[in-house]
């Protein structure tokens, strides 16, 4: 145990480059979900055909075949991407197509009245969107980004296998130089467990605040269709 | 570089031997996953809060952290107590362990989903609580859930590839090894990706109808 929690320098430095992954994937997921969602909610049907195609392929594909693609297959073909960039892309792509779903289900699950309003008053497209859809539907969504934020933290263990150093890549270096394979293996998990919680405290804090703005609340338990609309935790009741 | 297509034939009854573990260590893992779920589900109810206490905080810590690592602990700690566990079994048993813990939520949410009158009358009618649970809440529980449980068979075949880091010869295994062996990692890859997307596309297909089906609302 002593070796283990000794090399506290390799542990700091895996579980901050996989904290690293989580920020970056997240920042590409969330605006890859806010576009192509709000082109699942456009009217016309060729930006909807956009969003289906995108959202099909990247949904339907593993991680970690899209980052074994990303890094081994598409160099061939000229496309060069350092391990880091590749990894973020797949990470990102990923989760941003479970991410359209939520943002596209959280729009269209805003009243339809509010949406006639807009029209009503004579909004512009743009104006409608940023003043009365998207706060409305921001807080249908965080509930569910918050799962797939945690879910992308959980993703990003796949690139322990294409030979960056994070926080299970580190484990495995630390159990094959001190053969702690219990202690190295079981402080790993720990650590991810505890990221885990950071992650979720964050999210509970902006739940509170969006729901504050808008003057609700929320049920505290995730209710069957907010489970049910996706693979984990991916969805709204729309 | 272009693309080969005598080399793609070469390789794919590789890919598809691949593809029958992956397929294997899908449907297992699923149906540790469905039975253990309910385990857990059931036991949260307990009136012991020792118990509720504990099985909450062992699925949530199971559930957020990554499959990886928790395949690494299977494969390479297990054996130090005693048991070992071919690459495959570790995998089966560690999937099928991850998503219990997702199936459990389900099965929660599918109860609570339950109307309230329907416990009253189990109650007004006096019926025993083994008759309460098998023969009226499960059945309209499991009923309510079988799409969302639908999803999650799918989310374990995305997720089947992570056997990799404990070598399965599953589908991206098979291609690596093509790959690695011909030095030609282009169609192998593309295969693997097109392969995953077609299944995941038929089979999210499929679910969609489970949910028009089984529509309670």
């Amino acid at each position: 145990m002593a070796d283990v929690l000794g090399s506290y320098n390799q542990w700091l430095a895996g579980a901050w480059l996989t904290i690293q992954l989580t920020l970056l994937g997240g920042a590409l997921a969330l605006a890859l979900a806010l576009v192509f969602g709000m082109a699942g909610a456009s009217r016309h049907a060729w930006v909807r055909g956009l969003n289906r195609l995108y959202v099909e392929f990247f949904r339907g594909n593993a991680t970690l075949v899209l980052l074994f693609w990303f890094f081994y297959a598409l160099p061939l073909i000229g496309l060069r991407f350092t391990t880091m960039f590749a990894a973020v892309l797949a990470l990102g792509l990923n989760i941003g197509a479970y991410g359209a779903e939520v943002v596209r289900g959280s729009i269209r699950a805003v009243p339809k009245a509010q949406y006639e309003a807009t029209v009503a008053l004579n909004f512009t497209p743009f104006q409608r969107m940023r003043r009365v859809l998207l706060p409305q539907a921001f807080a249908l969504m965080l509930p569910p980004f918050g799962n797939l934020i945690i879910e992308l933290m959980k993703g990003t263990a796949i690139v322990s296998l294409v030979g960056l150093v994070d926080l299970t890549r580190a484990s495995k270096d630390i159990q094959g130089s001190s053969g702690e394979t219990i202690a190295a293996f079981s402080v790993a998990l720990v650590l991810y467990f505890v990221i885990a919680q950071m992650l979720q405290l964050f999210v509970r804090y902006a739940e509170r605040r969006v729901d504050r703005m808008l003057g609700r609340r929320l049920p505290s338990e995730p209710s069957l269709g907010t489970i049910a609309a996706g693979a984990p935790g991916a969805g709204v009741t729309g | 570089m272009t693309w080969n297509w005598e080399y793609t034939g070469e390789i794919l009854p590789d890919l598809l031997s691949g593809l029958r573990y992956t397929v294997i260590a899908t449907l297992v893992g699923y149906v540790i996953a469905l039975i253990l779920g309910l385990v857990w589900t059931l036991l949260r109810r307990t009136p012991y809060p020792a118990v509720n206490h504990a099985v909450r905080w062992v699925t949530e810590f199971i559930r957020s952290t990554p499959l990886i690592p928790q395949l690494y602990f299977v494969f390479f700690v297990l054996p130090s107590l005693g048991i070992t566990l071919s690459p495959l079994t570790a995998g089966i048993i560690t999937l099928g362990v991850h998503y219990s813990t997702y199936t459990a939520e389900v099965y929660r949410a599918g109860i609570a989903d339950v109307p309230k009158g329907q416990w009253e009358a189990c109650t007004a009618l006096n019926l025993p609580k083994s008759r309460v649970w098998l023969d009226v809440i499960l059945p309209q529980a499991v009923r309510r859930v079988i799409p969302t449980l639908g999803n999650y068979l799918i989310a374990m075949f995305k997720d089947s590839p992570m056997l990799f880091a404990i070598n399965v010869a599953e589908l991206l295994y098979a291609a690596n090894r093509a790959g690695s062996v011909n030095g030609q990692f282009l169609e192998p890859m593309t295969m693997v990706g097109l392969l995953f997307v077609v299944v995941s596309v038929i089979s999210s297909i499929l679910v969609r109808r489970l949910e028009r089906r089984y529509a309670t609302h």
